[in-house]
């Protein structure tokens, strides 16, 4: 039964919007599917199976020679998805009584199959199943599932299951392979834990807490050390004699995007750092970097347009030496001896920021407008690397958020538990007599304010387009925000990093509102 | 002795702006607008409108009327039709097959001069334990219905998809499961299916399904324990199957609901960018009209050498039909809804 179960479990996952939910679904898959094929589906979760042979195109001609044309065109029209097409019009009079075959044996098969055999192999599938069983096949063996869980969530999820860290599970994962028998043996108490020897493995990222104002005010500024918080993605550079790999801070190996930066990695260690745009020297805006994450294939032009540079920060291993015992300062005095004599290119050191008070870093972390600067990152001296959010030996200082007041538009609900709500938010700001549009936001308000906004919008709403209520421009909202930048997703010609609703400006008047000149005096060049 | 050809369905069946007129007969079958006489499919308010004078129709098509609009605006006068029964208007003979698609609906047949047409208003060939199986006229017109006229639309079993709704309930079984489906025929079609899979337990519902529950009750359709579902009982309502207005589950109806799944139970959660597209957290494919397979079936086995569609998706069953050896014509007859517009 487990390409009908784990059809079952996909759809569950299609349609479930939170997090929890998706979670408990993938939980009872591991507790209730047999070895090998819960490894096989989590293996699929996780978007570690790729079958060579399997391709979009084999699909579309075995469904038309076994449908009228003119009606499939109808039907790919209607439906929009290729695969889901194909599985809904497969015939299902040829329908056969074989049973349905296992996840396994659909990856031993494949693997075991030469090209020409594959379309044979396929089509039986197919006709031993149901429609929902055989979009997920197809799903399955052209891979990318699209049901809004990733790596992280399955593995999120294997560690709840077994009852143990997400970072153990991280510490093993790339020493084990599907169908990860090792793995659940260990995990059921079955077996030992499995040996990551001479693999590239994830090591789980110290993490830092937001520092609030309480915090702040025990801090002592002898103990502490200053970085820059560059506004780029936390990845972790493995290099060793058993291969290269750049990881993410939740340990998805992205090297497969940067290999300019893979071929800098000639060297044996593991090292924390940001990964950013670098031009010139210059630190180019998060957008930039958008630009070169999520793509399997990377081309010249890419390459060139948007070159990849890490600044580093700590250094986790030197050789096969583990120094996340050493404290903070004792790995900083490794890290600068090692870049020093490694100069591994496409690499550079963050650097200390040098104070002497507490109130002085707090001048330079408010002087500090750059694009690529967040804020302050601050570590004790004498902390060692402890994988996770421990509270107290990090803290990142975001320097404070930007504001605009700004129009509410349009408005759209929510999902899960905020479906019954308008939560969804689009404000603008003025252009001449003209609102238009600069964001969307999601978060920032209080229940009550939530309680509050839902009313307003259902008593305020002057049309309806869908799930979208366009509402009078008559409500205030200042908006918070970590940076602007000029882009052609909003029509004010503007966007917002990490826009969030701060305050509901009943008092303020909507023809008050900030208007497009305010938010381009808000973009900010480039920093060294 | 001379044969006489008979009249072809055209002649004397035609579209109108109140939509389709028997005119040897003098009446109009689900007429769009108030009319001297109307035949009534069956009673959603597509095809059921207030304001006609004279209303033929099933007696539970008639009763469905009058609970809905009113004793004054279900028609001046009514006149109840058994199936099978017949009668003869201004020389056309009338009478009603089941049609399967809800309480009291029925097939229009009409014969003149020998010639014999079937408007079979909405349908379906599946059982539903709340109404009478279709029954296949044989005709030379057949007007159908292409609400799923894709081959896409293939609704699995009924069963199978109360089986998938018992399952997540086992799965979060403190949630509140909350079914969005349409008053008339189909809720009590759901209330119906899930008495059938052993679940006894009392099924609280949204005051908009209460009348016609009723009134199924009362013509003999057993539902077993029904409650409202009232933000009184909120506490009593976490672990259970709730029953909604497809428009209420994803609404402030739905705050009192205990971490809600919302469900909804249409043909149209065949697809699945159509079935997230409504916040559903569970899709469930039952439908109370026919899919592509049983469309095709059944405009075989009526025989009729032509078919008219009403509304829906006409290009692909004419298209279907055509490769039979059957004519198909479309009507664009207006004001007929999609399913959940009902």
């Amino acid at each position: 039964m487990s390409v009908p179960a784990f059809a079952e479990l996909l759809e569950r996952l299609l349609f479930t919007p939170g997090r929890n939910g998706k979670v408990a679904l993938i939980r009872q898959w591991f507790a209730t599917q047999p070895d090998p094929d819960r490894g096989i589906g989590l293996a699929a979760l996780a978007g570690e199976l790729n079958f060579r042979t399997a391709k979009p195109a084999l699909l579309r001609e075995l469904i038309a020679t076994r449908t009228d044309p003119v009606l499939f065109a109808m039907s790919y029209d209607y439906v929009g998805d290729l695969a889901e097409t194909i599985a809904l019009l497969w015939p299902e009079d040829a329908r056969s009584n074989a049973p349905p075959p296992g996840l396994a044996e659909v990856v031993r098969t494949l693997d075991g199959a030469g090209r020409g055999e594959v379309p044979a192999i396929i089509a039986a599938w197919l006709h031993a199943l149901d429609s929902g069983a055989r979009l997920a096949l197809i799903k399955l063996v052209t891979g990318g599932l699209r049901v809004g869980a990733s790596a992280r969530l399955a593995k999120v999820a294997l560690a709840e299951w077994a009852g143990q860290e997400v970072g153990e599970i991280e510490e093993v994962w790339h020493g084990v392979r599907p169908p990860y028998l090792p793995l659940f043996a260990w995990l059921e108490g079955r077996g030992p834990r499995p040996d990551p020897a001479g693999q590239p493995i994830f090591r789980p990222l110290m993490l830092a807490h937001p520092l609030e104002a309480k915090d702040f005010e025990a801090l002592h500024a002898p103990d502490w050390r200053a970085e820059w918080k560059w506004d780029g993605i936390r990845v972790q550079l493995t290099a060793g004699p058993g291969g290269r790999r750049l990881w993410s801070r939740s340990g998805e190996d992205i090297s497969g995007s940067f290999p300019e930066i893979i071929a800098a990695m000639d060297f044996h260690a593991v090292a924390d750092g940001e990964l950013l745009v670098v031009r010139d020297g210059e630190v180019a805006p998060f957008a930039d970097l958008q630009q070169r994450l999520n793509r399997k294939t990377v081309t010249a032009k890419m390459l060139k347009e948007f070159p990849a540079a890490v600044r580093l920060y700590d250094l986790l291993f030197e050789g096969e030496e583990d120094l996340r015992p050493l404290p903070f300062d004792a790995r900083r005095a490794r890290l600068e001896a090692w870049h020093e004599r490694a100069r591994p290119p496409l690499s550079s050191l963050s650097p200390l920021i040098g104070f002497g008070s507490m109130e002085e870093l707090a001048a330079i972390r408010d002087g500090a407008r750059a694009a690529a600067i967040e804020g302050l990152m601050l570590k004790r001296g004498d902390s060692p690397y402890t994988p996770g959010r421990v509270k107290g030996p990090w803290w990142k200082w975001k320097r404070d958020p930007l504001t605009l007041d700004c129009v509410l538009m349009y408005a759209q609900r929510g999902h899960g538990k905020r479906s019954s709500f308008y939560s969804d938010f689009t404000f603008g700001v003025w252009r001449g007599e003209e609102l238009v549009p600069v964001g969307k936001a999601y978060s920032g308000y209080t229940d009550e304010e939530l309680v509050w906004l839902d009313k307003w919008i259902r008593d305020h709403t002057t049309a309806r387009f869908g799930p979208v209520r366009e509402v009078e421009r008559h409500l205030v909202l200042e908006v918070a925000f970590d940076a602007a930048q000029r882009s052609t997703r909003h029509k004010s010609g503007y966007a917002l990093r990490f826009p969030r609703i701060a305050r509901i400006r009943r008092d303020k008047p909507a023809a008050e509102a900030d208007r497009v000149e305010a938010v381009e005096a808000l973009v900010v060049g480039s920093l060294a | 002795m001379i044969r006489i050809m008979p009249p072809h369905p055209e002649t004397w069946l035609r579209v109108t702006e109140a939509g389709l007129y028997c005119e040897p007969g003098g009446f109009f079958v689900d007429p769009t607008r108030p009319v001297d006489r109307a035949i009534i499919t069956h009673g959603h308010s597509d095809h059921a409108r207030p304001g006609h004078a004279h209303v033929l129709a099933t007696p539970e098509t008639l009763a469905i009327m009058r609970e809905r609009m009113g004793e004054d605006r279900a028609g001046t006068t009514q006149q109840a039709l058994g199936y099978g029964e017949a009668l003869t208007v201004n020389g056309v003979r009338v009478w009603l097959r089941p049609a399967g698609h809800v309480l009291g609906s029925a097939q229009v047949c009409l014969e003149w001069q020998g010639s014999r047409a079937v408007v079979s208003g909405d349908y379906k060939r599946r059982h539903d334990p709340t109404c009478p199986p279709f029954e296949p006229e044989r005709c030379d017109v057949f007007v159908t219905e292409a609400t799923f006229a894709l081959p896409v639309f293939r609704h699995p079993p009924a069963a199978q998809e109360i089986g998938r709704l018992l399952a997540s309930l086992a799965l979060f079984p403190e949630r509140t499961h909350v079914i969005g489906c349409y008053a008339l025929g189909k809720a009590q079609r759901l209330i119906a299916l899930l008495r059938q899979a052993g679940w006894d337990r009392p099924i609280p519902i949204h005051g908009a399904l209460q009348r016609l529950c009723t009134l199924y009750e009362t013509l003999g359709v057993k539902l077993g324990p029904l409650v409202p579902a009232t933000v009184a009982a909120k506490d009593k309502l976490a672990g259970t199957i709730v029953l909604a207005p497809p428009s209420a589950i994803a609404d402030r109806w739905a705050r009192r609901l205990n971490e809600p799944v919302p469900c909804l139970a249409s043909g149209w959660m065949r697809v699945r960018q159509r079935a997230k597209q409504g916040g559903v957290e569970l899709p469930m494919v039952i439908s109370d009209h026919a899919d592509w397979p049983e469309l095709l079936a059944t405009c075989a086995e009526v025989e009729a050498s032509e078919v008219w569609i009403t509304h829906g998706r006409e290009e692909a069953l004419i298209h279907a039909l055509g490769q039979q050896g059957i004519r198909g014509r479309a009507l664009h007859l207006v004001g007929r809804g999609e399913e959940d517009a009902e």
